[in-house]
């Protein structure tokens, strides 16, 4: 569905590459987890499959077509894409943001008002809502729509950028959960950046981890799970296991005591 | 008092209506020409410096030297347009006016607009781009509606500055409220010069409240709010152009004037005599002096009435002096030849650059003359008009008198006399045939060195007009037909301190006075 040929990009004319030389490829309804520190080049990956950043070298194709082969506003109406800043238009509704791809590509508006009805439930909040301003909501609220918004022009492919980093845990938990649902029920194809090693393995299928603009690992978290080769992506799989073992631990004492 | 004000309502019309035509055309091109800079400067950096500091610098520079620096350089552009064309344009009142406050107006509206813009949330733009806008649709549906707000608080800052700048383009020959305060403050009408005030700020802070209006309706997104502001700021602007439409019509005949009593007299008397002889005429007051002659040589203005010595030291610029029918001859074929101005003849009386003191004064010093006061010059102050200390009559005095003075100051023509009458300062230059040297009872100082040349009042016609019938019957007569006392008497009957009258009327008295049909 995705795929990088031998893809890089620098973005001071080739003293330090954000990313480098990389390949790989997507399957149709996968859900991947680029998972990186910050400054890996997890994002650069992501962005150049949408062409909101366009590679130095290589190529991007998205259904087995090369994506500079057509103009970046059209692609990026066929691919959601979500974001932690969210980015609502203030001066817009929520009915209106949802529907703004659908109205960009020329939609009836009978159309588009039956397709935000649809999405606000899909994403869990009232219709009263649709005719709130986004000022008016709360954050995980407006993510709700900004999710709402990305799928509205029904794309096959959903791009994440830390959709859920600056939400409260419990609802970002929520919201991952109910994300995975919608990928499943959809047919989605979606890649999640994060820099949440946990948040990857309870979502995503698969996992590429990138470093310093190279891959360094790829596969599915069990697979990862098991010694893998490279010492700094054993930490980075330790850590969730770790967590886990510990959690799993703590509640053994505390039921042994009562 | 009642009655001057109800002579300045009458004008109300037409100034306010040509205020208001002026100010919204610049405030409309400015704003036009501004938008696509904002958003040129607000998406690159590197011409964002250049614009606004562009900007910046035309905003520091004086708004009366703005308008008078249009005048020159529109001349310039129309006698090259002429060359090329074969037809010019008249470089005076609308244009050099219009120009100098659309580049007024430009400044807050750019300064805002690129703040507006550039400070628009970078994840909304992500955003915008996300969802698959084009740069234009980002550019329209998103980032102009968020900078709005700070955009129109611009627009308003910018209609506040204009209508206030518009006052100034009086003197470039555009007429607006600025005609009150000018014209009233020449013959001391403080009623007119408030008028104008009052005038002025009514109207800025009307259009103020209504971009306000625009302003809150963009803010709040309430379009509606929004459309009334703008239908109320259009039909005052159409009602605007309806009033001075019916107040002036179009003229066939447009006279100038300077600034001060005696032309604002004689061009009353002018346009009365076209009218009479079946045309529309209408007067443009308050030129300066050389724009005056430079508007009539290009067709500007049809006639007005200059002084043979000005336009001898100015225009021809001629440092010699010679008798006073041998400098008419040679003024009469230069002007002719140069300029294709006719001079159709003069007036009858002499209305000379002097040197006047307080007769007190004088007589304690025994002063009679010029030089005589080259003695006393290091001990006393000399005050002269603008134009005064610049021209070529003041050089060659100073030159050939050897004056050198203690101080040298400027005045508005009004505080000159003024200013000698209080003794604020010992010698101004006077005009000879101002009705305030008998008024404060000043002496002219004799001039035996005859350094200034005869300054005869004469009537000059504009190249197009040379030969027009209709200006020649209504303006022929005047020619030989005014003497110096009745002359003075009808300025000083202006410019008096007590029972003062209005141009107008000292021109009917004028007219009546000596027989003029």
């Amino acid at each position: 569905m995705i795929s990088f040929q031998g893809v890089s990009k620098s973005f001071d004319e080739g003293r330090d590459f954000a990313v480098r030389d990389v390949s790989f490829s997507v399957a149709s309804r996968a859900f991947v987890a680029l998972v990186g520190d910050s400054g890996s080049g997890k994002t650069t990956l992501l962005k150049m499959i949408n062409r909101l950043i366009e590679p130095d070298q290589g190529t991007v194709s998205v259904a087995g077509e090369s994506v500079s082969a057509m103009a970046g506003y059209i692609l990026r109406r066929r691919i959601g894409y979500v974001f932690q800043g969210i980015g609502l238009f203030p001066h817009m509704s929520v009915a209106e943001n949802i529907g703004i791809t659908p109205l960009l590509l020329g939609w009836p508006p009978e159309q588009i008002d039956a397709r935000t009805a649809e999405l606000i439930d899909l994403v869990e909040l009232p219709r009263s809502y649709l005719t709130r301003m986004p000022s008016e909501l709360s954050g995980g609220q407006r993510q709700r729509v900004g999710v709402a918004r990305a799928l509205a022009a029904r794309p096959s492919i959903m791009l994440m950028d830390e959709p859920f980093g600056a939400l409260d845990p419990v609802t970002r938990d929520t919201l991952g959960t109910e994300y995975r649902r919608l990928h499943d029920a959809m047919g989605l194809t979606t890649v999640m950046v994060t820099h949440d090693v946990m948040e990857a393995v309870l979502l995503g299928d698969r996992i590429i981890v990138v470093r310093q603009g190279e891959v360094v690992a790829d596969g599915a978290p069990q697979e990862l799970f098991n010694s893998h080769p490279d010492a700094g992506v054993r930490a980075l799989m330790d850590m969730p296991r770790r967590q886990a073992e510990r959690v799993r631990k703590l509640m053994q004492e505390r039921a042994a005591r009562e | 008092m009642n009655e001057r004000f109800v002579a300045a309502a009458r004008l109300l019309p037409d100034y306010l209506g040509q205020h208001v035509l002026l100010s919204a055309a610049a405030l409309t091109l400015g704003f036009l020409i501004s938008l696509p800079l904002v958003v040129a400067a607000s998406r690159n950096a590197r011409i964002r410096w250049p614009v606004l500091g562009f900007a910046s610098v035309v905003q520091t520079v004086p708004s009366l030297a703005l308008l008078a620096l249009f005048y020159p350089l529109l001349l310039a552009i129309s006698a090259g347009w002429q060359e090329l064309f074969g037809h010019g344009f008249s470089a005076l009142g609308f244009l050099p006016s219009l120009l100098a406050l659309t580049l007024y107006s430009m400044l807050p509206i750019l300064r805002n607009g690129v703040t507006g813009l550039t400070n628009v949330d970078p994840a909304v733009i992500e955003a915008a781009r996300g969802v698959g806008m084009t740069n234009r649709q980002r550019l329209l549906r998103i980032e102009l509606p968020l900078a709005a707000p700070v955009l129109m608080a611009g627009v308003r800052t910018a209609a506040v500055w204009v209508i206030g700048g518009a006052t100034l383009s009086t003197p470039v020959g555009q007429t607006s409220l600025g005609n009150y305060i000018f014209s009233g403050l020449q013959v001391e009408d403080w009623v007119s010069v408030l008028f104008g005030c009052v005038a002025a700020v009514a109207l800025a802070l009307t259009a103020d409240q209504l971009l306000g209006l625009i302003e809150l309706g963009v803010a709040t997104r309430r379009p509606r709010i929004a459309w009334l502001g703008l239908a109320v700021l259009f039909a005052g602007v159409g009602a605007a152009g309806v009033g001075s439409w019916a107040a002036s019509g179009h003229p066939a005949y447009v006279v100038g004037a300077k600034n001060f009593a005696e032309q604002y007299i004689l061009a009353d008397i002018m346009t009365d005599r076209i009218r009479k002889a079946g045309s529309a005429a209408t007067a443009r007051v308050d030129l300066g002096s050389v724009i005056a002659y430079r508007a009539l040589a290009s067709n500007g203005i049809d006639a007005y009435i200059d002084y043979s010595g000005t336009v001898w030291t100015t225009i021809m610029h001629r440092r010699d002096s010679v008798p006073r029918q041998q400098m008419l001859q040679q003024m009469t074929a230069e002007l002719r030849k140069d300029h294709g101005v006719v001079l159709l003849g003069a007036l009858g009386f002499e209305n000379a650059y002097a040197l006047a003191m307080r007769r007190d004064r004088a007589e304690e010093l025994g002063i009679h003359s010029i030089a005589d006061l080259a003695q006393h010059a290091p001990q006393l102050r000399i005050g002269g008009d603008f134009e005064f200390f610049a021209r070529g009559e003041w050089q060659g005095l100073r030159d050939r008198y050897g004056l050198r003075f203690r101080e040298q100051r400027q005045f508005q023509p009004t505080f000159l006399y003024k200013a000698v009458s209080s003794r604020e300062v010992d010698v101004i230059s006077a005009a000879s045939s101002d009705g305030r040297i008998r008024a404060y009872d000043l002496v002219v100082l004799e001039d035996p060195l005859q350094v200034i040349p005869p300054y005869d009042a004469i009537v000059l016609l504009s190249p197009a007009r040379a030969t027009d019938p209709v200006l020649r019957r209504a303006l022929g007569p005047m020619v030989g037909a005014i003497p110096i006392d009745v002359m003075r008497q009808a300025n000083y009957m202006v410019d008096r301190d007590t029972d003062r009258i209005s141009p107008g009327q000292a021109a009917r008295w004028l007219e009546n006075e000596i027989h003029l049909k």
